[in-house]
């Protein structure tokens, strides 16, 4: 067992997990219900998907290149989950609601626009009547 | 192996053109856009066309997409529905772009296949290039070789074009426009729009990725000879920087560190530096552009003389003509003169006698 | 000829599909769109062409004492420096194309191809009309 194939391994193990993020982090964008729930598994792709791939990288290759790639990922971290964060915060601006009203119970009916009660079977919605999450 | 990622990256590519034609939200379709240029940025890098996908990555994924959202925020966001083809194909267009797409087909028949080392395209200049661009100019980027001094007269060419690219969107957009530090001495020092109070995260995000960001740009321009790199890519990451900066903190703000007067004047300097450069060689007594007169005795060092100062010019130039659209785009929506509603068209002047 | 052509196939279908954008879609942003699918398109078709089975990108590998080495194949040069430059002419050119949008919609109120179209025709039919009405006036007086 060379110290080459050890290295060449954990690598490996490595990219295959930031593999597996990424592919989780692609099918959680397509299936997930609202807004913000997709943008956390962008954020999953961003932060573990880059962080596998990059670490593994860093093991196969010589040690320059290996400080280049975690600069690299050390810069991806910054700036992507700052981007995930901006584009939250800009849909929470905006007006895009956390939760979907859930449609659970058919006999009661959904809330009227301005009633000034609160129906206790809906959840509460902290901004209003706008876009509910899975029309952004 | 690698032809599999060449054509998982093509197959990627043409679903997201159709996406793009698909989609009716202009916001949705102009960051598939981009997400479409970072692709092919990846595939040129499968192809080895590294300076080529860095170049495309900075401009199409960066530049080009904040150009789209600016006019997106001039005008509509969704595409309206079609009212002569309410079925949503356009059949003619599609006969047309059959027919198109056979008869290009049919004269790419007889090209040579894909990655043959001996086709035509190989030999003659780019077998010199390869062969001797070592010993002539002696910088181990033969792209920024064949750029800067083997194709000089060309990246001139190209190099006016941007300028006058600049020039009229200057033109068209420009006019109502303020300097807004010059006309409005009266703002105060720190005003800022009133909501980056409230958005911590990515104004100390911003404010620690910014000096590295234009670092790097000046790392690019130097470092072109050894690497993918020069002055187009330079160019573009420097007003990518600030125009990160403007997008955050308002392009007012921006403004204050870049004036505005002085981005244009740094439109026309890195023209007439690239010029000069070719003047300079015709004074000493050789042809315009001709780098190796500059130092008769080391031809190669008038070279990298030639060529630092040939890329300086692009990197100048780019990076302001990029500023200048994006100053442009910017004031657009501030300037209290433009208001958003469509505006009539003037009635024609009729006769005044109607007898 | 498939196994030897099939990128070209790739770029012309690419191409084919800026193509349609630009021509059916009425919105002109959506046609810029378009217009940029075509040029990177075009792009491709230039670097595909470069492109050298086995090879690396054409930056001189040098040896510890500054000299070449030898036996490396390096993919061509030339198409990727003449792409280079048409791609940062082309985000140029593109906001020149944006600068006329935002003028249009200025002008017209709108972007749709139809009805900047038949807000043309009206505008020149009523020239039509008031330099019709001009020979009258000038007979008269």
């Amino acid at each position: 067992m060379t110290l080459e194939l050890v290295l060449q391994c954990i690598g490996a193990v490595f990219l295959l997990g930031g593999s597996f993020f990424c592919i989780v982090g692609g099918i959680g964008l397509v299936r997930l219900p609202t807004f913000y729930t997709r943008c956390h598994a962008a954020g999953v792709t961003d932060s573990a998907g880059a962080a596998g791939v990059l670490v593994g990288l860093a093991f196969v290759s010589t040690p320059l290149v290996a400080f280049k790639l975690v600069t690299v990922l050390a810069f991806v971290w910054l700036t992507s989950v700052a981007s995930t964060h901006a584009l939250v915060k800009a849909a929470h601006a905006r007006g895009v609601r956390v939760m979907n009203t859930p449609r659970l119970d058919w006999t009661i009916p959904p809330p009227a626009p301005d009633d000034g009660e609160v129906d206790p079977s809906t959840p509460p919605s902290d901004l209003g009547p706008h876009l509910s999450g899975e029309e952004a | 192996m690698e032809e599999a990622i060449t054509i998982a990256l093509f197959a990627l590519l043409l679903v997201m053109a159709m996406v793009i034609g698909r989609e009716r939200n202009l916001f949705s379709a102009a960051m598939l856009t981009g997400i479409f240029s970072l692709i092919s940025a990846g595939l040129f890098t499968a192809l080895d066309a590294v300076d080529v996908a860095f170049t495309e990555a900075a401009v199409g994924a960066g530049i080009s997409t904040v150009l789209i959202l600016a006019t997106l925020a001039l005008t509509d966001h969704h595409e309206a529905h079609d009212r002569l083809h309410p079925s949503k194909v356009n059949w003619k267009a599609v006969g047309v772009v059959t027919l198109t797409g056979v008869a290009l087909l049919y004269g790419t028949v007889d090209m040579p296949a894909f990655g043959v080392a001996d086709a035509p395209i190989h030999e003659g200049v780019a077998k010199h290039y390869i062969d001797h661009s070592f010993e002539e100019i002696g910088i181990p980027n033969v792209v920024t070789a064949v750029l800067a001094s083997y194709r000089g007269y060309d990246t001139f060419g190209e190099l006016g074009v941007i300028f006058v690219a600049g020039l009229g969107v200057a033109l068209l957009l420009g006019a109502g426009a303020p300097s807004i530090t010059s006309e409005h001495p009266h703002l105060p020092q720190k005003s800022r729009a009133p909501y980056v109070r409230e958005m911590p995260v990515v104004r100390v995000v911003t404010k620690a990725l910014l000096p590295f960001i234009l670092l790097f740009a000046l790392y690019v321009q130097a470092h072109g000879d050894f690497g993918p790199g020069g002055g187009f890519q330079a160019g573009v990451i420097f007003a990518a920087g600030l125009v990160l900066y403007g997008l955050v903190w308002g392009p007012t703000a921006l403004e204050r560190f870049a004036r505005h007067r002085i981005v244009e004047r740094a439109t026309a300097i890195g023209l007439l530096l690239y010029g000069g450069v070719g003047v300079a060689t015709m004074a000493v007594g050789g042809n315009f552009l001709e780098y190796g007169v500059l130092t008769p005795e080391h031809p190669q060092h008038g070279q990298h003389y030639g060529i630092f100062l040939v890329e300086l010019g692009v990197g100048i130039t780019v990076s302001a003509v990029m500023l200048v659209i994006y100053y442009v785009f910017a004031a657009r929506n501030v300037s209290p003169t433009r208001s958003s509603a469509p505006v009539t068209l003037p009635p024609p002047p009729m006769s005044e006698d109607a007898s | 000829m498939i196994a030897n052509l099939w990128h070209y196939g790739l770029v012309v279908v690419l191409m084919m599909t800026g193509l349609y954008i630009v021509i059916a879609k009425r919105n002109y942003v959506k046609k810029m769109m378009g217009l940029a699918i075509f040029q990177t398109s075009v792009i491709m078709l230039y670097v595909t062409m470069g492109k050298v089975t086995g090879g690396t990108p054409p930056i001189f590998v040098q040896n510890d004492d500054g000299t070449l080495t030898e036996g490396i194949v390096y993919s061509n040069p030339l198409p990727m420096v003449l792409m280079l430059t048409a791609i940062v002419v082309g985000v140029a050119t593109m906001a020149v194309g944006l600068a006329l949008v935002v003028r249009i919609k200025e002008a017209y109120g709108t972007v749709e191809d139809d009805l900047v179209t038949e807000l043309n025709r009206e505008d020149e039919a009523r020239r039509h009309l008031s330099a019709a009405a001009q020979p009258i006036k000038e007979s008269k007086s």
